[in-house]
């Protein structure tokens, strides 16, 4: 599985993925915004971070950096392709997802860990996962609040797109366990083909015990088994 | 090619929470203005531009605020009267 770990300037989460990519026998490589070749990439990560300071509005200037033409011709030729945090505002932002994360509405930074329910199975992200099994991992993030218009949001909803939400320790999708104010505590979603998902919290952080969860591993094995079976067995 | 300086507002939409305004509106109150109803927070771009003619200049705008200066999901803009800038050329 070569994976493509896309570094913009203000990016800070990209060789967490790198390592988190490599952990599963991935073979990650920093693809700079500047360039353009994602020939040969088997899945592309937009890594978390603070591109371009969020001027303007998180991910707004690095959706227009060179190499997004190439990611939505990735994602668009059927590609995987990751957003994590920064990484989600970015694929919002160049419409491969559908809607925008503004704010937090307790106007307030929020890093600490999250609960997260895994939503779908059958994706190429989630398929270590059990449907409704509660993951650990965290947030840091001032901008994670997700909107998007009640008819978009009923589309996501109906046609099952909703790939994490927040949860309680109960598994139950509460105001309070909603750190950020998304609608319908959505924490991650996917385009309409199944193969772009964006995410608040952040999996790459929680795929070390030292780290103090090892529940993001999933996403990666997931992938790792579809795109390089051998590696992922091994 | 004239010279023009137009002003653009980006506003949250109705209906899109504005925390940022609402701490405004508290702040606001809990200073006595007990009168304010409420509070938005947006943005303003102030822009130094080329162009033909003002109608032109608003034109660019525009197609400038669809493509990158507001989020369509979240915002709303308005773009102010262009005002001619000395230096035409």
């Amino acid at each position: 599985m070569k994976v493509a770990v896309i570094t913009f300037p203000g990016s800070n989460c990209d060789y967490d993925l790198y390592k988190a990519v490599q952990r599963v026998g991935g073979r990650p490589e920093f693809v700079w915004h500047r360039e353009r070749n994602l020939t040969d990439m088997d899945v592309v990560m937009l890594p978390g971070g603070f591109s371009y300071g969020d001027y303007l509005r998180a991910g707004a200037i690095a959706r227009m950096s060179p190499v997004m033409e190439d990611v939505i011709a990735f994602a668009g030729g059927g590609g995987p392709v990751l957003g994590i945090c920064n990484g989600f505002q970015i694929l919002c932002e160049a419409g491969l997802l559908p809607g925008a994360l503004v704010r937090n509405d307790t106007l307030r930074f929020e890093s600490r860990d999250v609960r997260v329910r895994v939503e779908r199975k059958d994706t190429l992200f989630t398929s270590e996962y059990e449907r409704g099994q509660v993951l650990r991992m965290p947030i840091a993030h001032g901008e994670g609040n997700y909107v998007a218009d009640s008819e978009t949001l009923r589309a996501l909803e109906g046609e099952g797109r909703i790939v994490f939400r927040y949860v309680d320790a109960d598994g139950a999708p509460t105001p309070e366990a909603n750190p950020n104010g998304s609608a319908h505590n959505i924490a991650g979603l996917m385009n309409d083909g199944g193969n772009v998902v964006g995410m608040m919290p952040h999996p790459e952080r929680a795929t070390e015990a030292i780290l103090g969860s090892t529940d993001g591993l999933g996403l990666f094995t997931s992938l790792a088994k579809h795109l390089s079976p051998s590696a992922a067995s091994g | 090619m004239n010279r023009y300086r137009l002003e653009i507002r980006v506003k949250p939409r109705s209906g899109i929470l504005d925390p940022e305004g609402k701490a405004i509106h508290h702040a606001l109150q809990s200073l006595g203005w007990k009168g304010v109803l409420d509070a938005r927070v947006g943005k303003a771009i102030d822009l130094d531009m080329e162009a033909d003619s003002p109608e032109e200049a608003v034109k660019i705008a525009d197609e400038m605020c669809r493509r990158l200066l507001a989020n369509p999901v979240t915002e709303d803009y308005e773009i102010g009267t262009p005002e001619t800038m000395e230096g035409a050329s």
